[in-house]
């Protein structure tokens, strides 16, 4: 039955990415295609009073310059432009629409010319005059004037109180800086002309259906005249949730022209979309002598936009790792002249954890207990939100087998006691904590007499590997060889999926194609009973199985059919079944994926310069369905918690409102020499509750958990806590 | 990015006559530098002359004992030529700390030493720039500086000169060779950058329609007791924060002769004779080191975000005129330390 699931199956689609025959939206032709090139605001806040095209338009190639003066018809009500992750509150961006300018690097004029060359030299012509307006990007300045947009989250117990009486206690204020996703591949979009306005669209995304709906509300379209196809994504991180402009400036562009328009951001014009929002994070903790805990109070100010109430969950984490009687958390939002920030890799539980974590190692040598211990002693086998008891915890053996594979147990507590040469060595760890989310998705499979399978869904794979998990689990519920199967994925045309996200996918998947499978089974077995003699005459659909091509009791697996047999006799030569597929709502358990983070860093003392030399990283995630790409998902996870621990941040001039590094030479995520030895380790954790084929997701889980295990590391190299992100030399520099 | 011309010279004579002949061309060889600023709109040439193919690859042995380098050797060839390897270490350690392997072997020696800053501002056509646009203001000063100059700036410019393989360029004392409309001349390695002044848009002091030709090396290279170390933000493809070159000639325990130049903290590679002349007939010590150090840095001027890079400068010292000293130089592919 899992002769595929489980596997260490190599990616189906590797040998396309690998021989450059995978196509992404930037890549694919059409016929008359025009080049559109952006025109970014150079002012944070305020208006364009007058914008000068004639200099561009007399450009040879160029074919037209689009502004908010000058564009096809757009939605004018908010409903519109919202997209399925769009915030509750607020009014989305829309690109060209009027002469606001929001946000510095916001999209304000599209040229459009023959070639790529000329947009991007016209665009230099355009001569625009502003009138400026007073901005703030600047958290620190607006973080008295946060607000909170969601209900508050219910207090337990009395946690001021509490907090006051304990006989320990930590408090401390930690601070995530803005961070960018740099994806690899830059947001492109082809939209291909298709006459009488109907138009195929190649989009970088992470969820076609999302976009089709979202471009077909702005612009007035209805479903049928707009498709939207993006087959692989050169990673998105979440960037691509939310339709991106450049996919409303290729489609305008399109419609303008009346002909195929491609738009392709440069990385520079990148750090004008979605981003992890700054944060202030104030943790306080109270605890008994024991260490046990008796408050948890977790307070965060995170950035959003002038016109957009983003919001995630910051706080909370502890309620799902640690057991407290009381606990309070705020989770407010300062509005800065920037863009939306957007989700990006465990939106919440990356910066709020890394705050949780870092304080509870605050808090373990304010006790003078060993790190693991303390969190041991605290553990909690119930969610204390909501007082459920998780579907799985396999957190013990994540803190257990992660201890013993680094080698937790020869660490020295004491702060710089631990040397190499001129580097003082540090050893950290932490815990991570992840959502077990699914969604409603549907599976087309369509069987073809010679033992060919095609399984199709709109999803969207980000380079995750769903084409791969998509195929095992196929593979096992139709009894045939992986080479038999191809699976076809991101097409708005295709069954119904959610954006990809929330680590839901391969559960949402993963459910769908062995329900859709049933049927197909169904129908084999009607055709399997209709043949003379028919060993299966008396089974039902779940009395059989899909095995090596047959259809096999489950029961005596000498008693079967041949497939091609069953279908050949049917005169049926495919078998084509849809079905959406949902979960059971269960809300009788929390569900939730678990890690143990442990890393080793190497500080030079005098120096400051900081090595990330050992992370091993144990996840409890339930069935891990290909365990060669979720090793990489969990290895990606860590090389981002590096960057995020070290390298990541966005920095602004607040006289400017301006990003100073918006390019990818300075904007500094790991490169190869920061990373050493990485050690991933899948916990055995069985789930029957939180889905039949107990699936949690890998998507995020991986980060979660990283930075603070690496602060601290630090901590215990140096002796020094650093509370703000990234840790830089200059930070840790001996004084 | 506008629209430019595109001439090939493929003489040097021809290369120096098509500049002479249009102010606003800029010769390119890699373009790893130009190309960028181009399509920043930083430059704004009117015409490109590609100088890629000019005869000046070699690196061959000079009559005195040292070496020449031809302008258009790309710096992957530099810093594994036998000769750099064996004779001028420092030299190939420093082209290696540099870039990455796609820009070092793209990118040129005469490129290199033509490579213009990184300051952000610069780069931001939104922001005034007195080096981009002379005299329209300095944006780092009181911006984001944390990369910025500490020795040799102005109230015009505190940006910094971004490589490396000059600084060790200038510990070596190089020279290079330039062809103008007037003919050849040599410039001192350590003349040939500018102080930012009231100029900043002035980077160095090659004539306007002159060409590197070489670049070239006197014959000691300081093979025993040299080291070069880059400190960065992450540990391979940053620019330095601070970056040391230090060389030693050594009798026993003691300094006969030695370098000391400094990356990532000035207008130019940081060559500083009074700091050497401390250390001449002195025993290799930390103290000594110490004063070494105190000297190049006593006129340091740090801005908002950089005062740690002086005191990260003064470890550097001491720590890159240990390893000199030691003969135990810093590896450039295990960033330890040592």
């Amino acid at each position: 039955m899992n002769a595929h699931v489980g596997t260490p199956a190599s990616r189906v689609d590797g040998p396309a990415k690998v021989t450059g025959q995978a196509k992404y939206a930037g890549e694919f032709a059409a016929e008359g295609l025009a080049h559109g090139f952006v025109v970014e605001a150079t002012i944070t806040k305020g208006r364009i009073r007058r914008i000068d095209t004639v200099p561009a338009l007399k450009v040879k190639g160029v074919l037209d310059v689009l502004t908010h003066e000058r564009r096809p018809a757009m939605a004018d009500d908010d409903q519109a432009w919202k997209d399925d992750v769009a915030p509750e509150q607020g009014s989305p961006f829309r690109p060209l629409y009027d002469d606001a300018v929001r946000f510095s690097g916001q999209p304000v004029a599209l040229v459009l010319a023959e070639d790529w060359e000329t947009a991007r030299y016209a665009a230099t012509l355009i001569d625009i005059e502003y009138q400026q307006e007073a901005f703030s990007t600047d958290l620190e300045k607006q973080r008295a004037h946060a607000f909170v947009v969601e209900k508050a989250e219910q207090p337990r117990g009395d946690a001021a109180k509490a907090l006051a009486s304990a006989s320990v206690r930590h408090e401390g204020e930690y601070f995530v800086p803005t961070e960018h996703h740099n994806p690899m591949e830059l947001f492109a979009s082809t939209a291909s002309w298709d006459g009488n306005g109907r138009l195929t669209v190649y989009d970088k995304t992470q969820g076609v259906q999302n976009v089709r709906n979202y471009l077909c509300g702005a612009f007035r379209k209805k479903h049928d005249e707009l498709r939207v196809i993006s087959p692989y994504v050169g990673g998105a991180f979440g960037s691509g949730l939310r339709p991106q402009y450049q996919v409303v400036l290729a489609v305008a562009g399109a419609l303008a022209l009346k002909r195929s328009v491609r738009v392709v951001l440069t990385r520079q014009q990148m750090y004008g979309l979605g981003h992890r929002p700054a944060s202030i994070e104030r943790i306080s903790l109270g605890a008994r002598a024991d260490g046990t805990l008796d408050a948890v109070a977790h307070e965060a100010i995170a950035v959003t936009s002038q016109f957009e109430a983003f919001s995630r969950n910051d706080t909370g984490w502890a309620d799902l790792l640690y057991k407290s009687p009381a606990a309070k958390s705020v989770h407010r939002l300062a509005r800065l002249d920037v863009s939306t920030p957007s989700d990006m890799r465990a939106p919440g539980a990356a910066t709020g954890v890394y705050a949780l974590e870092s304080a509870m190692d605050e808090l373990a040598v304010a006790l003078k207990l060993d790190p693991v211990e303390l969190r041991l002693r605290c553990y909690s086998d119930r969610d204390q939100s909501s007082n459920l008891p998780y579907t799985s915890k396999r957190l013990r053996e994540c803190y257990s087998q992660a201890a013993d594979a680094f080698g937790w147990n020869r660490r020295n507590g004491e702060p710089r006691s631990m040397r190499d040469g001129s580097d003082l060595v540090g050893w950290g760890m932490a815990s991570g904590v992840w959502e077990a989310l699914q969604m409603p998705a549907a599976i087309r499979i369509v069987l073809s007499a010679n033992g060919h399978a095609e399984i199709s869904c709109a999803a969207s794979d980000i380079g995750t590997g769903t084409y791969t998990i998509v195929a095992q689990v196929a593979a096992d519920a139709l009894g045939l060889p992986l080479e038999n199967l191809s699976v076809r994925l991101g097409d708005s045309s295709l069954p119904q999926a959610p954006v990809e996200g929330g680590s839901w996918m391969a559960a949402t998947t993963a459910h769908a194609v062995v329900h859709t499978a049933r049927e197909i089974r169904g129908e084999l077995l009607k055709l399997a009973k209709a043949v003379a003699n028919s060993p299966l005459k008396n089974a039902d659909v779940d009395d059989v199985l899909l095995v090596d091509g047959k259809i096999t009791s489950q029961r005596d697996a000498s008693q079967s059919v041949s497939i091609a047999n069953a279908m050949r006799h049917g005169k049926v030569d495919r078998i084509e079944k849809e079905e959406i597929h949902h979960f059971a709502d269960d809300k009788s358990h929390a569900r939730n994926t678990h890690s143990a983070v442990f890393a080793e860093v190497k500080v030079d003392e005098q120096l400051g310069v900081i090595r990330v030399t050992r992370v091993v990283s144990a996840i409890a995630a339930g069935r891990i369905l290909n365990t060669k790409t979720g090793h990489s998902q969990i290895m990606g996870g860590v090389v981002w918690g590096i960057g995020m621990a070290l390298h990541e941040e966005t920095v602004f001039d607040h006289r400017f409102g301006r990003i100073m590094n918006a390019n990818i030479a300075e904007y500094h995520v790991p490169v190869n020499a920061d990373i050493h030895d990485i050690k991933v380790i899948f916990v055995d954790e069985p789930d029957e509750l939180v889905n039949p084929l107990g699936i949690k997701g890998l998507g995020e889980i991986g980060i979660v958990g990283v930075a603070a295990a690496i602060a601290n590391a630090v901590y215990h190299a140096t002796g020094k806590r650093v509370r703000d992100l990234p840790i830089t030399l200059d930070k840790v520099m001996a004084r | 990015m506008i629209n430019f011309q595109y001439v090939r010279a493929s003489t040097v004579a021809e290369a120096v006559n098509l500049k002479a002949a249009n102010p606003a061309a800029k010769f390119i060889a890699g373009g790893t530098n130009l190309i960028d600023l181009m399509k920043e709109h930083v430059e704004r040439p009117s015409q490109l002359i590609d100088i890629s193919r000019l005869p000046l690859r070699r690196i061959e042995q000079t009559a005195d004992g040292g070496v020449r380098i031809g302008a258009m050797v790309p710096n992957t060839d530099l810093a594994y030529h036998p000769l750099i390897e064996a004779h001028y270490p420092i030299l190939s350690s420093a082209v290696m700390a540099g870039a990455s392997q796609q820009l070092r072997n793209m990118a040129s020696v005469g490129g290199n030493l033509m490579q213009r800053t990184r300051c952000a501002y610069f780069y931001d056509t939104a922001t005034p720039c007195n080096k981009r646009e002379p005299y329209s203001g300095c944006s780092a000063i009181g911006g984001q500086t944390r990369g910025h100059a500490i020795l040799g700036a102005s109230e015009s410019c505190i940006a910094t000169y971004p490589s490396d393989m000059s600084v060790a360029l200038a510990a070596l004392d190089a020279r290079v060779l330039v062809t103008g409309p007037s003919g050849e001349r040599t410039i001192p390695v350590s003349d040939f950058h500018r102080l930012p002044g009231d100029q900043p848009h002035l980077d160095n002091n090659l004539g306007p329609a002159e060409i590197i030709t070489a670049v070239e090396l006197p014959p000691r290279g300081f093979a025993t007791h040299y080291s070069y170390l880059k400190i960065r933000d992450r540990l391979s493809y940053a620019f330095a924060l601070v970056s040391v070159a230090a060389a030693l000639e050594m009798d026993g325990d003691t300094v006969k002769e030695a370098r000391l130049a400094l990356g990532g903290v000035a207008h130019k590679p940081w060559r500083d004779i009074r700091a050497e002349a401390v250390l001449h007939g002195n025993v290799a010590n930390e103290a000594s080191f110490r004063t070494a150090a105190d000297v190049v840095l006593r006129e340091a001027r740090p801005h908002t975000h950089n005062a740690f890079k002086v005191e990260l400068a003064r470890r550097a010292i001491v720590r890159t005129l240990t390893q000199a000293a030691r003969g135990t130089p810093q590896s450039q592919s295990n960033k330890k330390i040592a």
